[in-house]
């Protein structure tokens, strides 16, 4: 196996779960009720958990010796390879919870594959996940048909922000030299297999939720090879700040 | 007039050390006191959740990141109980929430000061839930059942506030950097003072303790509590190498305690006015959280609508 296609595939999957998990616990003390507050705050703690866990097995064949924090949060900007889709600032509740509706339906078609990996460290990660992001579905399912088949305002929002995040949804099944050479070792998930599935289970949501689906097809990317987006700058100078402002300091 | 009879009685229940459940006949006094107190304690912790809030996104490693954010979420939790054992005296959550959010119903004052520090985070843990733990285990055998049983099962979490809080300041005093230290020690400036303030005004000045304590509400007067907290932090800061801001504080032989230096009851009160360095923020916050959450609250509310109709549709 080639150790460093291997690790790269890992901090993938890491930094999408870092980031998404960042971005959720802005939630934290802010949302719209109590139980939503304690929601979020749960669900980040999966991701936080799950990014924790790959960081992990990252360190032990990084070249550079670093351990789960120095990779989490001590790199450049240009060496995070999560989707930009989770990096984007979290608007109001439509624009998260569709933000969460769709990646985390993704994501756990996704985990369902992972599961048959050939790595033994990739697919329990999958096994262990899946009970997760299963919850997490049904979370910003249920709230995708409140707002959606709630009032004239949720609708028009929850419309609005599936239209706004559309175009960072192709990325999610982009495959390219890391993901294909993944798959040919047989660890790795084909992410373009996952697309008919996803838009099937979407459009079925959606119809209930009397929303329609986004038309585009055409996508932004980038993130897999660290070009991101204005606001990743921010997310990474917030999160990075104490690693950075103390090097070398234990916490 | 209530009847005599019946606050006799009460009271000999009271005495008995029995519970008093919701639907049990209780004074009118005993009943607004519990409300005005449950709910105080409802919106502190709710509150709270905005100091700490403030350091998730900047926590220094995930391990840290990720036991903020949990003990961030128990208090949320602590405030949905509290919120409960509150409807069970007939007020709903909504109207103690509007209230807060007006400015009329109270919160713990030490949420109004500020975070500035990563240490801080500590120091609340540490100082401020476990002065919550001091408090809250006396509030455990308090006569009103529901209240009681929030406190209990609070308390259970309450332990792990103080103790990650704690495990902050043993990383950073005792086993930081300097720089690491110099902000151990100013964070512990900054609270121990309002950590103390927590216990409420000295026994000569609480108006209301004494019917209090004869109801059972309240088990251990604000200077008792206060000094078991003092007693037990004091050694704990030792151990971590951190300086009581205190010139007066010492070990008293002949009392078994520590004694410590008058508070300032000034700031006290102008913090509990209003003047905080943070009462503005907190509640601007909370309110914005509120606003922004109309429409998510009514979206719900109108799909539950629409589905118990579709229910009924399907029914008949
Ligand atoms: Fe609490
Ligand atoms: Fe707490």
């Amino acid at each position: 196996m080639n150790k460093e296609i291997y690790n790269k595939y890992i901090i993938r999957l890491a930094d999408d779960a870092l980031i998404l998990g960042q971005r959720l616990s802005e939630w934290c003390g802010h949302g719209p009720i109590l139980e939503e507050d304690i929601a979020l705050a749960n669900i980040s703690l999966d991701y936080i958990g799950q990014a924790t866990n790959l960081f992990k097995q990252a360190s032990v064949a990084d070249e550079l010796g670093r351990d789960e924090d120095a990779l989490a949060l001590a790199r450049m900007e240009s060496e995070y390879n999560n989707a930009l889709l989770l990096e984007l600032p979290n608007g109001d509740y439509a624009f998260t919870i569709a933000r969460q509706y769709y990646y985390t339906s993704f994501y756990l078609l996704f985990l369902e594959r992972l599961k048959q990996s050939s790595d033994s460290f990739l697919a329990g990660f999958a096994e262990k996940s899946i009970k997760e992001v299963r919850y997490h579905v049904q979370h910003a399912g249920d709230w995708m048909l409140r707002m959606g088949d709630g009032t004239e305002e949720s609708h028009t929002r929850i419309q609005e922000a599936l239209h706004q995040l559309w175009p960072y949804l192709g990325e999610l099944f982009e495959m390219d030299d890391v993901e294909r050479a993944t798959v040919e070792e047989g660890y790795g998930v084909d992410r373009s297999l996952l697309l008919d599935e996803w838009k099937m289970k979407l459009s079925d949501l959606l119809s209930e939720a009397t929303l329609t689906l986004p038309e585009s097809a055409w996508h932004h990317t980038g993130g897999r090879h660290g070009r991101h987006t204005e606001q990743m700058g921010f997310l990474l100078a917030e999160m990075q700040f104490l690693q950075r402002a103390y090097p070398g300091a234990k916490w | 007039m209530e009847n005599q009879n019946l606050l006799e009685k009460f009271q000999r229940y009271v005495d008995a050390e029995n519970k008093i459940e919701a639907k049990d006949w209780m004074p009118d006094g005993y009943r607004k006191t519990l409300i005005r107190q449950m709910a105080q304690h409802a919106h502190s912790e709710v509150v709270g959740m905005l100091p700490e809030g403030n350091w998730i996104s900047r926590a220094p490693s995930l391990r840290r990141k990720a036991i903020l954010i949990s003990k961030v979420q128990d208090e949320a939790g602590h405030g949905l109980y509290l919120y409960s054992a509150c409807e069970t005296l007939g007020v709903d959550r909504s109207t103690l929430i509007d209230e807060l959010l007006c400015g009329k119903a109270k919160y713990s004052s030490i949420f109004n000061y500020p975070t500035l520090s990563w240490a801080d985070i500590g120091a609340i843990g540490w100082l401020v839930d476990g002065a919550a733990i001091v408090n809250q285990v006396s509030l455990q055998r308090t006569s009103y059942g529901p209240y009681s049983r929030a406190m209990v099962r609070i308390c259970k979490e309450e332990s792990f506030h103080q103790r990650q809080g704690y495990e902050i300041m043993i990383a950073l005093a005792k086993n930081g950097n300097a720089a690491q230290k110099k902000m151990a020690q100013e964070a512990f400036n900054r609270w121990w003072w309002p950590a103390l303030m927590m216990f409420g005004p000295s026994d000569a000045n609480s108006p209301n303790s004494a019917q209090n304590m004869a109801w059972k509400i309240k088990r251990h007067s604000n200077d008792e509590l206060r000094q078991k907290f003092v007693d037990m932090t004091v050694p704990q800061a030792e151990y971590v190498g951190l300086t009581i801001p205190d010139k007066d504080l010492k070990w008293n032989e002949e009392t078994g305690h520590y004694a410590f230096g008058e508070i300032d009851w000034t700031e006290f009160n102008e913090v509990v006015k209003g003047n905080g360095p943070c009462n503005k923020q907190r509640l601007q916050t909370r309110n914005a959280a509120h606003e922004k959450g109309t429409w998510v609250r009514e979206a719900a509310m109108a799909y539950a609508q629409k589905q118990s109709e579709r229910q009924k549709v399907s029914a008949a």
